[in-house]
């Protein structure tokens, strides 16, 4: 087949805190070894979508294989693996690390190690890869790189003197990070002839080609025609085309073979066919057991989201189905409320992906949507012994029914500067988590650890996080499991009655405190009616919240002058089109910005 | 025979800009009125040509301060309407008028020209007040002109009124009333100060009039309750001087409604003269340019080509939706209401047809009520008429 020498292969990834240089630096890569001239090179080649390179995060992973002469005179493929940098795709990092042998960790010369620089470290140490240091952002005026170096070697234990000194930006020194992958990522293990595993690392669902998994060899050759079977879902297909990644295009190639990572298309419409983690084999020739690490992915942030306009369900019923297309991990579910008609129960990975999601059906699919407040899955153990998954608010059964409820909580790690110290713990303290540990990483830096729960996150924790740290604070969360908690739901009531877009599970103890805040935060929201407007906080039966929105006594239109009707016109046009946007409750407008503002309650 | 048409003319000039005022109006040099009335005397000559079947049953001057024009200005442009246009005898003619500008010279040249309406710019008869909208004038000095317009037989006089002036108390607003009362003028129309956008005052009161309008306590500006009440103090003092509320601002002694108003909430055909003024004729709206370099180049509405071809010409023909909107919305502006025959005989489709639903919702609220084939808004509707005129508007 191509006569591709093994040896000569390096795959490997590039781990780093967010904003440290890690997509600045793949695309100095690129660039260098010629794959594309800087003139073709858009900025951070490997994130494609808009809303990557405007957040500057990676959502989903890329590949792409360039040639490198080295300075011993041989051609070396490297196999650049971008792994997404957020921690609502973990298992997808997880996955991607799975698919290389080696890891550039990229630290920032200025601000040093922080909490996903730790966390991204150890899982690629899990992963037996081999993980070297670049200290990058050199040419910053704050730059110690020798601190940061030092950093390295205390706090992960990775030698680091001979660690490349680099400005990703500039292109300085970036040759050094060549000759190291060459070096320091070792080749790809496994045989050609063995049958065939390999490794799903991510999948794209392309209108043309159907789905294109995105492949590591681990063992043994896959060619077109070949019959695979993908291990976990069972799914069986036939190979309609290989090939590994150019620079934002897929090449063909007559086949793949142990060490190698490509692509793979096979007569499969559905993503969820082909799960990342999961192994494909030859269906004829299997291997004996499947890479290890597969799991299902499943959503642990729910919401409600509702067309804003009723009339586009359906619009956003395809527009989610194509997402799915593309996102394994996305779950939605039809859900009727009585506030806001025909909508859908949506699962995410985290407040990132649901963010994302809901950009781009905005963006890329023009809906106009209303979102209720994110919630975790809590459990409800009810006095038959029954257990309920509960993701809605809506769907909690009576008080009477429920023995106890647990929610899903999290370890959480802060790495923080030594001042801020006290207000990250109060901040913790506030969000009802456990104190686990504190340690001092170097002399003004610690690490916190916290036991906290999910719900208490999902909103702005990262946000308050960094205003309480100016900026400082990198924050860093894995699953822990759930805990017995003492829940309740909270109903808000607009002129007495019950808005059930409204109602959220929150603890006992702060729901005062949030009953509060929406209640005016929603009278600042709910324009002024014919009648005086009650907004009050429920507890079962208790008020524990009221505001009023006063009746409205004067709504008079100017003079009009010189017969200019049309300026008139549009005035009453702008007061109709503003009552378009309203939800109707009882004999109560409700404007739909105001189910949104009810997420974002200011936090100091 | 001949189908009614009423002109409006505006005079863009003033002495200064009050502080509250957002209408297109500007202080200008002798030299530019001058020649504004030139351009304005030949606007007029050269629409006139397509007005042959048309007779004008009003004309109102206004602004601005059209009084501000020297009287042989006023003359050149009321004369062009004589020549021009065909008039008829007993055609309502109003020049609106500041206090402080005029004169036995000016006020004779306007009888003359025909004019048997003054409409006078009063705003309020405390001194204080006036000082603080930044008008240019005295009481003192407005009853100097009153009395004198009075001498020399103007026997068809409105007095302009405002409340709900920053600082402004229920008893400030009495005192005015009462002051105006006693001079008996024909006419009182007495509108509530709206802060407008770009204005001095919405830099100053701005903030305070979202604050009240979201129904909390305001700084300045009186407090709704008070505005409500200083509304209904007007419309009590003066039904008992034998005024009748027949618009929700205006008040006139029967006989004495202002036509060329009435015109615009009936939706009589108009026409606009002067920079930026605005017309309907035929269901078709237009408006002149509000660039002075350009209006004073002739740049105004080319009215045959309107009327042959509104697109062309930057007009927008009204549809029949359009239509019955305006209808209602400006007729409900009316004590009187709107008639359902005359919607029928308009539209040729019954109002109950086209907004039953709505009448009845608004009636359930008693924020209108039905009488003699007749709707029209309750006291609490005039309160809140913009909301009631808002659901007057059809989904396209």
């Amino acid at each position: 087949m191509s006569g591709i020498d093994q040896s000569k292969i390096r795959n490997f990834c590039i781990i780093a805190h967010i904003d440290h240089g890690k997509s600045t630096l793949a695309d100095r890569i690129i660039e260098k070894t010629g794959l594309l001239t800087s003139r073709e090179m858009q900025d951070q080649v490997l994130d494609n979508m808009d809303l990557e390179r405007e957040r500057g995060i990676t959502i989903k992973a890329q590949a792409v294989r360039i040639i490198y002469k080295a300075k011993d005179g041989e051609e070396y493929i490297f196999n650049l693996i971008d792994t997404p940098g957020h921690v609502d795709f973990n298992y997808e990092v997880s996955r991607s690390l799975a698919a290389c042998d080696g890891a550039i960790l990229v630290v920032d010369a200025a601000q040093g190690i922080e909490a996903q620089t730790l966390a991204n470290v150890y899982l690629a140490l899990d992963h037996d890869l081999d993980v070297f240091p670049v200290i990058n952002k050199i040419d910053l005026p704050s730059a110690d790189p020798e601190r940061v170096v030092s950093e390295i070697e205390d706090i992960i234990g990775i030698e680091a003197q001979d660690a490349p000194r680099i400005s990703a930006k500039t292109g300085l020194n970036v040759e050094d990070v060549l000759e190291q992958i060459v070096k320091k990522v070792p080749a790809p293990g496994g045989s050609a002839d063995h049958p065939l595993q390999a490794l799903i690392f991510d999948s794209l669902y392309d209108s043309y080609k159907g789905v294109i998994a995105f492949c590591r060899i681990m063992e043994g050759t896959v060619k077109v025609g070949t019959t695979i079977r993908m291990m976990a879902t069972g799914a069986v297909a036939d190979v309609v085309e290989v090939g590994y990644f150019g620079a934002g295009q897929f090449i063909p190639c007559d086949g793949l073979s142990a060490g190698m990572v490509g692509y793979i298309t096979a007569s499969l419409k559905n993503v969820r066919d082909t799960q990342v983690g999961d192994t494909v084999t030859d269906a004829d020739n299997p291997c004996s057991e499947p890479l290890p690490g597969y799991k299902k992915v499943n959503p642990m942030v729910f919401c409600g989201m509702y067309p804003a306009d009723g009339a586009k369900y359906p619009d956003l019923r395809d527009a989610l189905e194509k997402l799915q297309l593309n996102d394994a991990a996305l779950q939605f579910e039809p859900e009727t409320s009585v506030a806001l008609g025909f909508g859908f129960r949506c699962g995410f990975l985290g407040l990132l992906h649901l963010e994302i999601i809901q950009e781009r059906l905005e963006r890329e699919y023009n809906l106009d949507l209303v979102t209720t407040a994110p919630g975790v899955i809590y459990k409800v153990h009810k006095t038959n012994g029954e257990v309920l998954e509960l993701t809605n608010p809506s769907n909690m059964p009576d008080p009477s029914e429920i023995d106890y409820m647990e929610e899903p909580v999290v370890n959480a790690e802060i790495m923080v500067t030594s001042e801020f110290i006290g207000p990250i713990m109060d901040l913790c303290q506030e969000r009802r988590g456990t104190y686990v540990s504190m340690e001092y990483m170097e002399e003004t830096r610690a690490l916190i650890k916290y036991i906290l729960p999910l719900n208490e996150i999902i909103y702005d924790f990262f946000d308050a996080l960094k205003s309480r740290s100016r900026g400082y604070a990198s924050f860093d969360y894995e699953m822990r499991g759930y805990a017995r908690s003492e829940l309740v739901k909270l109903d808000i009531l607009i002129n007495r009655e019950e808005v059930d877009a409204l109602s959220f599970i929150v603890h006992a103890g702060t729901a005062y405190e949030r009953g509060r805040k929406m209640c005016e935060k929603l009278k600042e929201e709910i324009p002024r009616h014919l009648f005086e407007i009650p907004i009050q906080a429920a507890i079962g039966s208790k008020i524990i919240a009221r505001e009023t929105v006063k009746a409205m006594r004067k709504d008079v239109l100017a003079k009009c002058y010189g017969g200019d009707i049309t300026r008139k016109r549009k005035l009453l046009e702008k007061q109709k089109e503003g009552k378009k946007r309203m939800r109707q409750i009882g004999n109560v407008e409700i404007p739909q910005k105001a189910f949104m503002s009810v997420l974002k309650l200011d936090d100091k | 025979m001949r189908r009614p048409l009423e002109l409006y003319i505006h005079i863009p000039f003033c002495e200064r800009k009050c502080l509250y005022c957002d209408f297109l109006s500007m202080p200008a040099g002798a030299g530019l009125r001058s020649r504004y009335a030139e351009a304005l005397a030949g606007e007029i000559r050269r629409k006139a040509k397509s007005c042959g079947g048309y007779e004008v049953s009003a004309v109102f001057v206004g602004g601005g301060t059209p009084s501000c024009l020297e009287a042989e200005q006023m003359a050149k442009i009321l004369e062009a309407v004589r020549e021009g246009f065909f008039i008829r005898e007993d055609a309502e003619v109003t020049i609106e008028c500041n206090p402080g500008t005029l004169t036995e010279e000016k006020l004779a040249c306007y009888q003359r020209l025909g004019a048997n309406r003054l409409s006078i710019g009063l705003q309020s008869a405390k001194d204080g007040e006036l000082r603080r909208l930044g008008r240019i004038h005295t009481f003192r000095q407005f009853l100097g002109n009153y009395r004198l317009a009075r001498e020399l037989g103007f026997g068809n006089i409105n007095v302009d009124l405002m409340f709900a002036l920053p600082g402004q108390g229920i008893a400030d607003w009495e005192e005015t009333l009462g002051k105006v009362l006693e001079l008996k003028p024909e006419h009182i129309s007495a509108y509530s100060l709206i802060v407008e956008e770009g204005t001095p005052f919405y830099e100053a009161y701005g903030e305070d009039d979202r604050k009240r309008a979201r129904g909390e306590k305001p700084e300045f500006l009186p407090e709704e309750e008070t505005e409500c009440g200083m509304y209904a103090l007007a419309r009590e003092m003066l039904e008992k001087e034998g005024y009748r509320r027949y618009e929700i601002s205006n008040y006139a002694k029967p006989g004495f409604e202002c036509r060329h108003n009435i015109g615009y909430w009936r939706r009589a055909s108009y026409l606009g003269l002067g920079l930026g003024s605005a017309s309907l004729m035929e269901n078709i709206r237009f408006s002149n340019t509000s660039d002075l370099g350009a209006y004073l180049g002739g740049g105004y509405a080319d009215l045959e080509k309107v009327l042959e071809s509104p697109e062309c010409a930057g007009a927008v023909r009204l549809d029949k939706k359009e239509q019955m909107e305006e209808f209602m919305f400006l007729g409900l502006r009316m004590a009187d209401g709107v008639l359902a025959e005359a919607f029928r005989a308009e539209f040729g489709v019954g109002l109950e047809e086209v907004y039953g639903a709505a009448v009845r919702k608004f009636a359930r609220q008693k924020l209108l009520a039905q009488a003699e084939g007749r709707v029209f808004l309750t006291e609490k509707g005039v309160a809140v008429s913009n909301y009631v005129f808002a659901g007057f508007l059809l989904e396209a």
